[in-house]
């Protein structure tokens, strides 16, 4: 047991010694048994702070240090790794908080100051109950998971293919692509979306390090960094792409349709089909919902048709399993349904558009070969684009989803373009330009005459309605009954208008995807409250999660634009090479033990442990924890009915002394 | 316009009269593009907010009585803004100094000495419950209050709706009783118009009054007195259930205890009040009474539900003057005939008297005809 104990108070400038009396502190801790040396210092975190530590190690033979500074978040790491160099075991270093749960959540120096001295109490009395234990290392499998195949993954993928990683990139949908595949232009520059992006998805569909799995999904996760092992549901898509040469000629010949996912129910598809011309894979699956043959049993024209026999209708989903090292969760987001708010009218005014509606709308490749029109084949004279569709909204989502404000003057300007005669209006709150050359893009609109009106559109009405609805002074001279009116303020002129138009394009908020939640708890990657993926640290570690090993990028952790979205899915490459050129890692030592002579076989603890890390000797009717896979949570721990596991670190007696400590006062 | 001083003492007196989030307005504007002065001569709400974060004058003008607390502004608002109570802060503030408009004046002098906002006598409150036969609550003989609002006691179309609404308990079996004269106004609308003195002695003494007389269960004929038993006594220490009449008579003939089997052969549209919809999200019981009745043929209108139009009668409105033309009520019958609608079906006394005024200023005034939901139901009877 150690009793020859160093405490070392940290200033940390005026953090803490602007609130605590360090020194008070430091003399307080020099009467507590087993302390033999007290200290303050200004920065111990600094290399003179450390070394301080290290030179008590060594002269006095300390055998255990307790440091009062900021949260072991932040440098318990540090002064662990200073007393191993110094000879000390790591795990004989405790921490007391006295930043964040002390000086900087107090009121009064004197309140601060007794607190302080609890918690270094209660630091130094568990210090005196702690064991040195050993960290283990453990090899890393030189491969990587991607989940996702948007721009995100792709670019993830690519990056680590290109260093040599061998790479699954698992996508849902029959093509990678995301989101990006389905826009003309991006802003603000206006490159032609599919020239940027196809180049990357044909590599990533070719790359001899990728191994491409599209319409699949991950169903299980096991294992831990190094060594995740991923069961992939390989979806029946009744056609055999080793054999299917992508000729084409069957989804010519199917004689069903159904919406196309794609083109946002704008156009239709076949049962077997390409969700777009440039799909990566380029062959075709067959949808069980449209295909006659799957549903009654008639039909299989595409059999008689495929030359290379490719099509396969006994094909069933299989499940594969593979072992990779590390993860990138890219799974992107989805768009609000502007239904939600029942006051703009979409679903219910045909001439009220969502903003994937009219990216599909506007490509040359979609469903009115990039012609901008109405439903019923007009094109329109005028334009409203509303911004913040749910955004910025308590009602719906607190965050500003940061792109809409961008494509909403990219649509302003396809539109200016394309129809030169129409008149376009964006209503908003604010505009958010904050990206390299987007508020020159603002500025370039306003030149092209695009109307902003400051205020948020209100309500968009159907002509016929708004007639039945107001007096007759309140109808805009010339309305039509199938135009549309939007009701805003522009809060600059302190005036409503009733804005006739054709057409309203609505921006709905980016949200988390529908299984986000599952997807979390699969990957074990926690979410934030707005429901993205949580960032280990949103400035220093916004691609690392809490799970070591799994990394997200792109916008499955927040909305964000496609430099943002490849600016991550590169961190995230970069960030799981570097795991895996390490070669091998240390994992926790802090890991659960059972006690064998105490355990009675019950195993209430197997089914609890969310990592599988419990297994059941038949033979002895005993549990036992497999080290490797222990994060060392605690639930066996607490759940054990015979309390025959112990959890290393934070035993009874270390956990009971400390919080003696803090009552002892 | 001159150079202005932000005069930020009059913002924090303003929070202190109950305007909380006055600052976590951030200037959308769809407060104003919601509010149904919109279709009319706007009110621009967003402006008064601005003037008065920054205490400016103006935030006290004219424009802060068009408010008629319809909460239309408020369910959109995207920062949550409780922009009734900044309304009603702001008149509770201003009408310290005596600002109150004229016009309110006298219902106000009228609920301070009556204990009614209509000029009618205190004595006279029951007369309507003595000729319809209905008894004084009793707690041993009654489940519930009926609490019929003032208004059935001092004016014949609301004495209709309260008539029809005590046949429909009877039939459904509800034992129910009333208060006598000790009762009086719920105080809704005083509390908008920002007399919050007059408020509390009248929540004290209905408290009481309640208390008194062992009060359990309340039944409220009007959305007004519902939505400030419901949300507003706690204050004043009352505990009662309080049941709006539309959510009794769905429950009667959910249980089966009330059978309307004559037929109306009518369409019918249903204008959701906004204290009863927006104000407390009872958009279903009366829909669903309808669709129940024989013979009735339902249509949306184009605004209903959170989006329905106010009638232009609440915050204090019933007793100010609105000009001809600007009149949410007379913009509401057209748009019910526009959807085929023969009958406007609603379940306010205020809402019933704006639209019945309407309805004279129409060309034929039996284009259509204005009903409150318990007469419709009475009538299949
Ligand atoms: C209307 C609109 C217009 C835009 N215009 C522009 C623009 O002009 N310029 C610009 O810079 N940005 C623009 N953006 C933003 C851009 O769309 C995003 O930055 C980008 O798509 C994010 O890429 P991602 O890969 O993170 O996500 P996504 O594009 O959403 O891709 C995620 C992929 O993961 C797959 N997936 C999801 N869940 C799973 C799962 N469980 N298993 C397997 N696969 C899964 C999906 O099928 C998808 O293929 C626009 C956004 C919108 C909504
Ligand atoms: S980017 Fe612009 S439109 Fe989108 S939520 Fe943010 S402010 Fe609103
Ligand atoms: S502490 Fe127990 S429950 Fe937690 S991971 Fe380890 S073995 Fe599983
Ligand atoms: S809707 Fe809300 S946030 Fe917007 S201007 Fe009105 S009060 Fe302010
Ligand atoms: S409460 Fe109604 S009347 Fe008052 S400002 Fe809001 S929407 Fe307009």
């Amino acid at each position: 047991m150690p009793y020859k104990i160093g405490v070392y108070v940290c200033h940390c400038g005026t953090n803490i010694a602007g609130m605590v009396n360090v020194e008070e502190v430091a003399d307080f801790a020099r009467g507590i048994p087993g302390v033999t040396l007290s200290r303050t210092y200004k920065f111990m975190c600094s290399d003179p702070g450390q070394a301080l530590l290290q030179e008590d190690i060594r002269k006095n033979g300390l055998d255990a240090v307790v440091v009062a500074a900021c949260s072991p978040l932040m440098h318990e790491r540090t002064f662990r790794r200073a007393a191993q160099e110094a000879g000390l075991n790591p795990f004989l270093v405790q921490i007391a908080n006295i930043r964040e749960q002390c000086s900087w959540v107090t009121e009064g120096k004197g309140a601060a100051t007794e607190k302080a001295k609890a918690l270094v109490a209660a630091a130094v009395r568990r210090a005196r109950e702690h064991q040195p234990l050993e960290m283990r290392r453990v090899e890393i499998t030189p491969s990587a998971l991607v989940v996702g195949g948007g721009i995100a993954g792709i670019q993830a993928a690519l990056d680590l293919a290109d260093a040599g990683v061998q790479v699954v990139l698992v996508e849902r949908e029959p093509s990678i692509g995301g989101h990006m595949a389905m826009f003309d232009k991006t802003f603000p520059t206006l490159d032609c979306a599919a020239c940027i992006l196809t180049p990357k998805m044909v590599a990533a569909g070719s790359h001899p390090n990728i191994k491409l799995m599209t319409w699949s999904e991950v169903e299980e996760v096991s294992g831990f960094v190094g060594n995740f092992k991923v069961k992939i549901r390989r979806k029946a898509g009744y056609v055999d792409h080793d054999k299917c040469t992508g000729c084409g000629l069957c989804i010519e010949k199917c004689p069903y349709k159904a919406d196309s996912e794609f083109e946002q129910g704008l156009a239709k598809r076949k049962a077997i089909y390409l969700p777009f011309a440039q799909a990566v894979p380029n062959k075709p699956i067959i949808d069980k919902n449209a295909c006659a043959y799957l549903k009654n049993g008639k039909c299989r024209v595409c059999v008689k048709f495929c030359e290379a026999a490719a099509i396969d209708f006994t094909q069933q989903d299989r499940v594969e399993e593979v072992t990779v090292g590390t993860i990138v969760l890219a799974t992107g987001f989805q768009a609000m349904d502007g239904r939600r708010i029942p006051e703009l009218g979409y679903g219910r005014l045909p001439g009220v558009y969502s903003a994937l509606e009219f990216e599909r709308l506007n490509n040359a490749a979609g469903p009115t070969n990039g012609v901008i029109q109405t439903r019923d084949g007009r094109a329109p004279r005028s334009v409203a684009i509303l911004h913040c569709t749910g955004s910025r909204d308590e009602n719906h989502h607190r965050y500003c989803s940061r792109v809409c404000c961008m494509y909403a003057l990219k649509y302003a300007h396809l539109l200016r373009e394309k129809l030169p005669e129409a008149r376009v209006y964006n209503f908003y709150i604010d505009m958010r330009c904050f990206g390299k050359g987007y508020e020159e893009f603002y500025k370039r609109l306003q030149e092209e005459g695009v109307r902003f009106v400051r205020g948020k559109g209100a309500q968009v009405w159907g002509g016929a309605e708004w007639k039945a609805m107001v007096p007759a002074a309140a109808v805009p001279e010339g309305l039509e009954d199938h135009q549309l009116v939007v009701v805003a303020e522009d809060s600059l002129l302190q005036q409503v208008l009733h804005v006739p138009v054709d057409m309203v394009v609505l921006t709905p908020a980016f949200e988390p995807r529908f299984d986000a939640e599952e997807v979390g708890r699969r990957f074990l990657v926690s979410r934030g409250a707005d429901g993205f993926f949580l960032e280990q640290h949103p400035k220093l570690a916004p691609v690392s999660t809490t799970n070591e090993g799994v990394f997200i990028a792109g916008a499955c952790q927040g909305p964000k634009d496609i430099p943002d979205t490849v600016a991550q899915g590169s961190a995230a490459a970069s960030k799981a090479l570097s795991l895996i050129t390490r070669k091998e890692i240390e994992i926790e030592a802090t890991t659960a033990h059972v006690q064998d002579e105490l355990c009675s076989g019950c195993r209430t603890c197997i089914g609890l442990c969310p990592y599988n890390a419990i297994t059941f000797d038949e033979a002895r009717k005993r549990a036992a924890v497999n080290d490797a896979l222990c994060k060392g949570c605690g639930t066996c721990v607490a759940a054990c009915p015979s309390s025959a596991i112990l959890a290393r670190h934070f035993g009874d007696r270390q956990i009971f002394s400390e919080i003696e400590g803090l009552l002892s006062l | 316009m001159p150079a202005a001083t932000p005069f930020l003492e009059v913002a924090d007196a303003l929070k202190e009269y109950g305007a909380h989030d006055l600052d976590l307005c951030y200037q959308c504007s769809t407060c104003t593009g919601s509010c149904p002065w919109s279709f009319v001569e706007p009110l621009n709400i967003r402006r008064l907010i601005r003037l008065a974060q920054l205490g400016l004058p103006g935030y006290e003008g004219e424009d802060l009585w068009k408010c008629t607390t319809c909460a239309s502004c408020q369910v959109r608002c995207p920062r949550g803004v409780a922009i009734v109570d900044l309304v009603r802060s702001t008149r509770a503030m201003i009408g310290e100094t005596g600002l109150i408009p004229q016009s309110l004046r006298s219902a106000l002098g009228s609920v301070k000495g009556e204990g009614n906002p209509w000029n009618g006598k205190r004595e006279e409150r029951n007369a309507w419950t003595e000729s319809a036969g209905i008894p004084r609550f009793d707690p041993k003989k009654h489940e519930y209050l009926l609490s019929a609002c003032c208004m059935p006691s001092y004016d014949k179309r609301s004495r209709r709706i309260a008539d029809a609404l005590w046949k429909v308990l009877q039939a459904g079996g509800v034992r129910a009783g009333v208060l006598g004269p000790e009762e009086s106004c719920c105080g809704e609308a005083v509390r908008k118009i920002g007399d919050e003195g007059t408020f509390t002695s009248l929540g004290k003494s209905n408290a009481a009054a309640f208390e008194k007389a062992g009060v359990r269960k309340v039944i409220a004929l009007s959305p007004h007195c519902y939505h400030t038993f419901k949300n507003e006594y706690a204050a004043f220490g009352v505990k009662v259930e309080v049941h709006h009449a539309s959510e009794i008579m769905q429950r009667l003939i959910f249980e089966g205890k009330l059978k309307p089997h004559k037929k109306l052969d009518r369409t019918v549209t249903w204008h959701d009040p906004c204290y009863l919809g927006r104000h407390n999200d009872i958009f279903d019981a009366p829909r669903a009474v309808l669709s129940a009745l024989p013979g009735v043929t339902f249509r949306e209108m184009f605004r209903h539900k959170k989006q329905s139009l106010c009638c232009g009668g609440g915050g204090g409105r019933m007793w100010m003057e609105t000009k001809r033309g600007e009149r949410f009520s007379d913009l509401r019958l057209p748009e019910a005939m526009a959807v085929g609608a023969s009958v406007l079906a609603t379940g306010c006394p205020y809402c019933v008297n704006m639209f019945e005024d309407s309805r004279l200023g129409l060309e034929r005034e039996d284009a259509i005809q204005v009903r409150d939901l318990a007469e419709l139901v009475a009538e299949t009877l």
